[in-house]
């Protein structure tokens, strides 16, 4: 049982991570240091630790792969189509200030900067494994929370069955973006019933700090029974719509990625198996499970053929 | 020039330098820089490494006419035998690490996937290359059935190309440009028979005079 207390946390009260880690040498400094480093940006690429954040019921008793790893293994192809690349070129994205756009079939459309985001619902801590479609994995403690919060915020009406999101596309800070081989801005969806359901996470930090940039900061989604690029990383914009919204990489190889993209064993991707998994940090390949060990979300697919519906 | 190509220190100092990817991978693991997912890294460098060799192998002859420097041979089988080397590499980890010597495993990826079975058909092609490399095995053949094999190695390269296109899921820039030193490599290829097969002509308005 979660017991919620009131967010009376801003993303502004957060404290940036050079300051917290040199506390000493900061309260040292004098008052005028201390104005002085207040008056500084964030520096780019910068973390910061989060408080108040709930330990939530929703973890795995696995080992959580190490932070070095999660960090630095991305696919975020706006940085650079290696894996190393996000973690060395991401560095350019600017994670603040920031605005996510919610409207579409909605009684209340809401633009959120980030401060009222972080009110939406109290942060919590969760532990998910994340089943990346190239059949690697890890087990990541994210923070965030429901995206059904986010939902209910803004009263979603009877027409209303799908919500498409869109990724951050400035080619500024993103030079990289026109080598990416696929169409930006990014965009995912979901069925508005798996949106709803209390696994889809919307999350602003893992390891106890709000997200790298080349994890997806400074908002993503995170749909931990779909396969990775489902997590659409630095949203801007969710619309809930009555079609069912296009998605980057099905746009990109329609035989290949699927709107729905579970994580199914017995459904191999047309040029390689889905029926093991690379857990990053062990080195021979483990069986991957359905719905990569969710089962609750079964029930959203009840009837559906889930070899057609890939 | 003649001199240094004839030095045996050439050839040894060339075997180091085709081992330094190699070395460095051995490094990289030591000081445990091989990326959050080891296998997938040595993986891709040594099919990066076996493809670049098997292309610098192809370079050679090309290499030979531009310079005029037809000692350039010396070097080519050793070229060869290293891309053999890195392929084999290649093949190890994949068969170890990825499918743990399954067989039913690694039948079903031949026989699906497209680029294991392309890549499988490279290396297999690769082998009686290998095998015949040796002076002896030149001999025994003879060298006109023994050029005639070892133009598999056009079909390796093109293999290997195909394999790293197919594997790529949207930034296709690096197995294209690969693709596209192999067709500058086969084209210089092509000039040189069509020029042979006109000079190799009988020309009977010489005879006649």
């Amino acid at each position: 049982m979660l017991i919620r207390k009131p967010a009376d946390l801003r993303y502004s009260d957060v404290t940036p991570k050079n300051v917290y880690v040199n506390r000493r040498r900061f309260l040292a400094a004098g008052s005028a240091a201390i104005v002085g480093a207040w008056a500084l940006p964030t520096p780019a690429g910068a973390t910061m630790k989060l408080n108040n954040v709930v330990k939530s019921t929703y973890k795995v008793d696995e080992k959580i792969t190490p932070k070095e790893d999660i960090t630095t293994y991305n696919n975020y192809y706006e940085f650079g189509t290696g894996k190393d690349e996000p973690s060395r070129y991401a560095n350019t994205l600017r994670p603040s200030p920031w605005q996510v756009q919610v409207g579409g079939m909605v009684d209340k459309p809401k633009t959120y900067d980030l401060d009222s985001v972080m009110k939406i619902a109290p942060l919590e801590e969760r532990i998910y494994r994340h089943r990346c479609v190239e059949a690697w994995s890890i087990v990541v403690p994210w923070i965030g929370f429901p995206l059904a919060a986010l939902l209910k915020d803004v009263e979603p009406n009877s027409k209303a069955k799908y919500v498409a999101f869109q990724t951050l596309y400035d080619p500024k800070q993103m030079p990289l973006g026109n080598r990416a081989g696929i169409e930006l801005p990014y965009v995912e969806g979901l069925r508005l019933d798996e949106a709803m359901h209390p696994l889809a996470l919307l999350s602003v930090g893992l390891y106890g700090e709000t997200l790298p940039n080349q994890n997806g900061a400074p908002i993503r989604l995170v749909v931990p029974w779909k396969y990775g690029f489902k997590s659409i990383k630095s949203i801007v914009k969710i619309t809930l719509t009555d079609k069912q919204p296009p998605t980057t990489w099905n746009l990109t190889n329609r035989a290949e990625y699927g709107f729905y993209s579970n994580v199914n064993p017995t459904v191999d991707h047309p040029r390689w198996s889905q029926a093991t998994e690379r857990r990053l940090g062990e080195l021979f390949k483990k069986k991957t499970i359905m719905f990569n060990g969710y089962p609750e979300v079964a029930s959203l697919y009840t009837g559906m053929d889930l070899r057609k519906n890939y | 020039m003649k001199k240094i190509l004839f030095s045996p220190w050439t050839k040894r100092a060339l075997f180091v330098i085709c081992l330094i990817p190699a070395l460095l991978l051995v490094w990289r693991g030591f000081t445990g820089d091989l990326s959050a997912n080891p296998i997938e890294f040595i993986e891709h460098r040594t099919g990066d490494w076996a493809l670049r060799f098997l292309l610098i192998t192809l370079a050679v002859t090309p290499l030979r006419k531009i310079f005029e420097q037809p000692l350039f041979i010396r070097f080519r089988r050793m070229l060869g035998l290293f891309a053999f080397f890195y392929v084999c590499v290649h093949l190890l980890m994949y068969l170890i690490f990825d499918q743990m010597f399954s067989l039913s495993g690694i039948y079903a990826d031949v026989v699906k996937r497209p680029y294991i079975t392309v890549g499988t058909a490279g290396f297999l092609m690769l082998v009686p290359l290998a095998v015949t490399s040796t002076a002896a095995m030149v001999r025994r053949l003879g060298p006109k059935r023994w050029q005639l094999l070892h133009r598999l190695v056009y079909f390796c390269a093109l293999a290997g190309v195909i394999h790293y296109y197919w594997l790529v899921k949207s930034d296709v820039r690096e197995p294209l440009m690969y693709g596209g030193i192999l067709t500058l490599l086969m084209l210089f290829r092509v000039r040189m028979w069509l020029q042979k097969s006109t000079t190799n002509k009988p020309q009977p308005a010489r005879v006649s005079v």
